[in-house]
């Protein structure tokens, strides 16, 4: 829009070199004309503006910034024209370096170390989350009438129902792999019969409550994250600690009894579920009747494999929901990092709850429950 | 001022029948509206009457039910969303702020820069940003700070800058003194006259401040029962009888910022050469 911007240098004796505007000095046409200006190297003693036309703050800014740097005058301005210079002069705060970045080195090596730092002080700092959510918990035993049913059910609902979908797929299509695998490498041993006991076993123990935690880490310990930590950058946590209303009673407590119950019935589901599955194949490919499968897994798999998932399940779901919630909690700032804290809660969440099976498979065995 | 204004006639802004609902909620109903180039426009009602929705509007972020709406000669709603030719020529404050929340306020500024002009270089691109940082009147340090370590004025002043970043024809102001020391409210009220006074800006100010009102505004629309029920200079609408509007402008509040802005202009017409030459730009 407009003329496009344009200066021409011209020496002169009487007054020495006089640079002479011309055309709109405009944000739109400054772009072309801003690297030739750098580049006049003649000290100039007048800045002449009489051919300009338009001229908004950008262009009174390059013209402010010209008679800065060759300290000369402006000539035949505009009485608009010059209120914008002065206007942008009055705000000319100089040359602001922008805050420079550490080299390379200092930048790895600090990181490195800052990370260390921050991987005890968040182990310290999650211990005592933990410790105020028994605290609440006690608090709540003792006063049953605080305890917050709508919200709890509500998560119940979030977490656990509408999960059964995706959980009960899953469960399927691993028990039939199992199966399907079990199947054909027992097969070189002649040994197909006890892919029975390799489904029941492995569904129970391990693969039942591990893959069920994992959906529900990737289901509610993100959602917990990113609610709680949207939250908190809306300043919803500030306002409800001034009237009085606790944070960890009111969001966490509700999401942390959700999660523990709902993965107690979640995991059973998903055993069931992830058997049927095993059945169905074994009936398809190897013609194993169902009710022999339902016979041979009472004979074979020994009532503590289903013990030891039951048992890990509820485990599971508080460490998810704990990892969610603690997460969620330490946003501070700015949008991104409620995506940061949430892959957070989820990368820590998957990743305790399979460290934590690992003690278990050990911990079983030594029990006697191998 | 009446006579100045029939000669600036030409429109900045014109609604004409609108009408906004959410679900069963009707906020506004066949409402109507002119801006003028190069006025001040204060735009009151009480909380909830739809202002904030009305300005979204006119920006193209609420879709209305029915109505027309141009800026600037052209109609926003049946432009494309990617005809952006128009939004390079207003700026927008939000009631919020409204602040990329992960960048710092300098570089909140040079993103509308970046967006339009590509051609500009980085560094003049900055020092742009700068000086729209302390024209809004910001400290300098303020530039590299992220809008969480800012206060809630700081916040405004850093959104105005935004706001300003492309020298628009037509600044939208949602509450900019709300959350302002009165110094600060003062001082912002200067900066927006100054501003619409020497690049000639059209400006809609939503306002619950009568000294902005009395202090800056050339005229006032009043929002109520869906509509604009008056629209004028103050004495104007003081002229009428609508019961809100006389509550409005003759409560204790009302009255105080009257005097104080009478005082105002006698202590000016004793000094001639201070006053300030209000009106219109041509
Ligand atoms: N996204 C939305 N969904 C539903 N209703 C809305 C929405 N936005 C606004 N409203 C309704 O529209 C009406 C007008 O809201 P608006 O924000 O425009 O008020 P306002 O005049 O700006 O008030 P204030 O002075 O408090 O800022 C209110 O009744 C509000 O409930
Ligand atoms: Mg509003």
């Amino acid at each position: 829009m407009g003329a496009p911007a344009d200066f021409s240098v011209e020496e002169r004796s009487d007054t020495g070199a006089v640079l002479r505007f011309a055309g709109d000095l405009n944000i739109a046409t400054i772009g072309p004309i801003d690297t030739r200006l750098k580049s006049v190297d003649q000290t100039l003693a007048l800045i002449d503006m009489s051919d300009v036309g338009h001229i908004d703050t950008v262009g009174a800014w390059i013209v402010h910034r010209l008679a800065r740097d060759h300290g000369c005058d402006i000539v035949n301005l505009s009485e608009s024209g010059s209120r914008l210079v002065d206007a942008v002069g009055k705000s000319d705060a100089g040359e602001l370096e922008r805050p420079h970045r550490p080299n390379v080195v200092t930048r790895v090596v600090g990181g490195t170390g800052e990370g260390v730092i921050l991987a005890f002080t968040s182990m310290l700092a999650m211990l005592s989350f933990f410790g105020s959510i028994v605290r609440a918990m006690l608090a709540q035993a003792a006063n049953p009438r605080r305890i917050r049913w709508a919200a709890t059910v509500r998560h119940f609902e979030l977490v656990g129902a509408s999960a059964l979908g995706i959980v009960g797929l899953m469960s399927f299509l691993i028990g039939i792999v199992i199966a399907q695998q079990g199947a054909v490498q027992l097969r070189q041993f002649g040994a197909e019969v006890f892919t029975v006991n390799l489904v029941g076993r492995l569904t129970l123990r391990e693969l039942g409550v591990l893959m069920t935690a994992i959906m529900v880490a990737g289901r509610s310990g993100s959602a917990f994250a990113a609610q709680i930590g949207t939250m908190k950058l809306t300043e919803e946590v500030d306002a409800m600690r001034t009237i009085g209303v606790s944070p960890v009673e009111a969001l966490v407590l509700p999401r942390v009894a959700a999660a523990v119950l709902m993965m107690i019935l979640l995991a059973f589901y998903a055993m069931i579920v992830a058997m049927a599955g095993g059945a169905f194949l074994l009936w398809a490919t190897l013609d194993l009747p169902i009710a022999t499968f339902i016979v041979r897994i009472q004979e074979v798999v020994p009532i503590h494999d289903f013990y030891v998932g039951m048992i890990k399940a509820p485990v599971f779901g508080l460490i998810i929901a704990l990892s969610g919630c603690y997460q969620g909690m330490q946003v501070r700032g700015n949008a991104e990092e409620v995506g940061a804290r949430t892959t957070a809660a989820v990368v820590q969440g998957i990743f305790m709850v399979i460290v934590l099976d690992a003690f278990f498979a050990v911990f079983f065995t030594e029990i006697g429950w191998g | 001022m009446s006579a100045a204004r029939q000669k600036e006639c030409d429109v900045a802004i014109r609604i004409t029948g609108l009408t906004n609902s959410f679900g069963e909620d009707v906020v506004h109903e066949d409402l109507s509206l002119d801006v003028f180039h190069g006025e001040i426009l204060g735009v009151v009602g009480g909380s909830g009457t739809g202002k904030s929705v009305l300005m979204r509007s006119i920006i193209g972020l609420q879709v209305p039910d029915t109505g027309r709406i141009e800026v600037l000669g052209e109609s926003i709603l049946d432009g494309e969303e990617e005809d952006v030719s128009i939004r390079s020529r207003w700026g927008v404050l939000f009631q919020g702020g409204a602040l990329f929340s992960t960048l710092t306020v300098a570089e909140n500024v040079m993103v509308p820069l970046a967006e339009f002009y590509p051609e500009i270089n980085s560094k003049l691109r900055r020092e742009i940003a700068l000086y729209k940082i302390a024209l809004s009147g910001l400290p300098a340090d303020a530039a590299d700070k992220y809008p969480s370590e800012l206060s809630g004025g700081m916040k405004k002043r850093a959104g105005l800058a935004r706001a300003l970043a492309l020298d628009p024809d037509v600044l939208f102001l949602d509450e900019p003194t709300a959350g302002l020391d009165p110094i600060g409210a003062a001082r912002f009220d200067e900066l927006t006259l100054e501003l619409q006074r020497t690049l000639g800006l059209t400006v809609f100010l939503i306002t619950h401040d009568l000294d902005t009102l009395h202090e800056i505004c050339d005229r006032v629309a009043v929002l109520a029962d869906r509509k604009v029920i008056a629209i004028g200079t103050i004495p104007e609408l003081l002229a009428t009888d609508h019961p809100w509007i006389q509550e409005y402008f003759n409560g204790p509040r009302g009255r105080a910022a009257a005097v104080s802005h009478a005082d105002e202009e006698r202590r000016q017409n004793r000094f001639p050469a201070q006053s300030k030459s209000r009106g219109f730009k041509s």
